[in-house]
This record gives C-alpha cells, sequence and structure tokens, in this order.
C-alpha cells in the first residue's frame, strides 16, 4: 500500500523539498505537492505536512499569513476528520496561528537565531508520530528558528499536559519555551507541531537518523 | 475612515525584544526607564460605516493574535 502524503508550500517555504525527500526516503512513496493557493487538497491523504520556511516573509507574525490562505480551510477539514498532520518550524507556527494547536511562538529569548542539533525527551511515546520512540527517550534534532519560544498561559499548559499533549520537550531549553516545550499535540493526537526538524535527521549522512522513527511510526499506524 | 489598531503583549508574556531595548536604553546611559514593552501600530484606510464589529473581527482574526496580544481599536479621522 503506498502512503499518500501531500506536502504544502507556501510562498517562502523553504523545507518543503527536505519534507518531500524525507517522506519518500521512509515511505517509498513520492508526496504530493500542494501549493498554498489550492482551495482543495488531494482526496484520500494519509499524511498530511506543513515545512519549515519563512512563509510570507514572517510579516505580521511568523504564520500568520499563512494560517489564513486558501489551503489552510482544507487542512483544517483534513484534521478534524482525523487525518494525520504534521507541522515543523514554521508549519509548527502556522498550526497554532490557525488554531490547529494550542499556544503561540515567539521570539527567541536569546533574541538569537538558533542553528544546531539539540536533545529532545520524548513525553509523549502513545501518539501515532511518536510510537517509535520510549517515553523519556533523549533524541537529538536539529533545530533553525528564530521564533521558537512556546507560550500559553498556565490553564492552557495545565490542560496540554493532562491531555498527554507534550510530545517532546527540550532536554536544553534553547529558546526560552514554556515548560521546555517543543512539540505540541491536539487533544485527538492528530495535529503535532515541532520547533525541531526530524526530516533533517533521517539517513547516516546526516549525522544522525533519530528523526526517521516519526515517519515510520506515521506510515506504521496507518497500516 | 482612518483607524489605527494598537497591538501590544499581554500583560506577563515575556518580552525579549523589549529586555534588549530596556537593556540598550540603559547603556545609552538614560536613568529611570523602569520597563519597555514592544508593540505594533497597523494602520488602516476602511470605506466609512465600516462597523466596530467588523473592524473588531479583523483584529481577532489576523492583526493580533489574541493569544499572546491584546489590542485597541482607535477612529483617527
Amino acid at each position: 500500500m503506498s502512503f499518500r502524503a501531500a506536502v504544502i508550500t507556501f510562498p517562502g517555504s523553504n523545507c518543503d523539498r527536505d519534507m518531500a525527500v524525507a517522506i519518500e526516503q521512509v515511505s517509498s512513496s513520492a508526496p504530493l505537492r500542494v501549493w498554498h493557493g489550492d482551495a482543495d487538497l488531494p482526496e484520500r491523504l494519509d499524511f498530511i505536512a506543513l515545512p519549515g520556511g519563512f512563509s510570507y516573509g514572517d510579516y505580521l507574525r511568523s504564520g500568520a499569513m499563512a494560517a489564513n490562505s486558501p489551503v489552510m480551510r482544507s487542512v483544517k477539514a483534513a484534521a478534524d476528520r482525523g487525518v494525520p498532520v504534521l507541522g515543523v518550524c514554521n508549519g509548527f507556527q502556522v498550526l497554532t496561528e490557525a488554531g490547529l494547536l494550542p499556544g503561540a511562538l515567539m521570539r527567541n529569548a536569546s533574541q538569537h537565531f538558533i542553528c544546531r542539533t539539540v536533545p529532545l525527551r520524548v513525553e509523549n511515546a502513545q501518539s501515532l508520530f511518536t510510537s517509535g520512540y520510549e517515553a523519556g527517550e533523549t533524541i537529538n534534532i536539529p533545530v533553525a528558528h528564530h521564533d521558537g519560544n512556546y507560550f500559553a498561559d498556565d490553564e492552557t499548559l495545565d490542560r496540554i499536559e493532562g491531555e498527554g499533549g507534550v510530545a517532546f520537550r527540550y532536554a536544553e531549553n534553547c529558546n526560552g519555551s514554556r515548560r521546555d516545550i517543543a512539540g505540541v499535540l491536539n487533544a485527538a493526537g492528530n495535529v503535532l507541531g515541532m520547533m525541531p526538524h526530524p526530516e533533517r535527521a533521517i539517513e547516516p549522512a546526516h549525522g544522525n537518523t533519530d528523526g526517521r522513527k516519526l515517519f515510520e511510526a506515521a506510515i506504521k499506524a496507518l497500516a | 475612515m482612518k483607524i489605527r489598531v494598537l497591538v501590544s503583549l499581554k500583560p506577563g508574556v515575556l518580552d525579549p525584544q523589549g529586555r534588549a531595548v530596556h537593556h540598550a536604553l540603559e547603556g545609552l546611559g538614560f536613568k529611570g526607564v523602569e520597563d519597555v514593552r514592544i508593540g505594533r501600530t497597523v494602520e488602516l484606510d476602511v470605506a466609512d460605516g465600516t462597523s466596530d464589529e467588523a473592524l473588531d473581527e479583523m483584529c481577532r482574526k489576523l492583526l493580533a493574535n489574541t493569544v499572546i496580544e491584546n489590542y485597541r481599536i482607535e477612529k483617527v479621522g
């Protein structure tokens, strides 16, 4: 059975090709490429990925413009139907701005752009994205962002934690995120947003392959 | 109709930019600056008769992220 994934490209996305290559390497099926202005997504999708980058030049707020682009209405509808949606980096920012995930991503506390590999602790290893990991396991995944400082109010954070919505925490908080949160799941568990880039840790040439299990888990969940 | 929307970070939300500017002001020798918060101004020119509800909806849906920001709408003429 082929894995029918779509990678959405917004003007200013720059990790869309990396994401497509990673999905193809792990699933052996080339994902469909979808342009932000397309009102409709391809039918019968198994997986939707929102890639990293600087959609619309980060105008207004990171992800704010992309969150209101035509394709996002279809992404929301697909997420409501239970289609797995992964947003990485700018994709995570788009998901929070679109209201598909709680919270917001603010400027890094250090004010600096951070580009390095960071250790993450897997908090929830039960989701369709994280079932290939062990809870409490430390994995190394690259980050490259300026606006990765996760914020939500205490009440929302308590609710997210209570629902098992924290997928990953930074083992070393690199950007000021509240409660060290690096990746968040929605209540239904089919939408994951994360600042680190699992698609950049797929093959030995990348330096490590810790991101591969995320895609493998999503493919296995489908089967 | 000219509208000015002032978007500011909610109290309690850490403002790293404001903090950096605060340090810079102190570095320039200015005394007694207690706090600095950075916001954004959006100027709109809208059709006369645009309702307050429509303006409010523009702010909630796009101009401000109400998870972290407050907004104030001013009619400037």
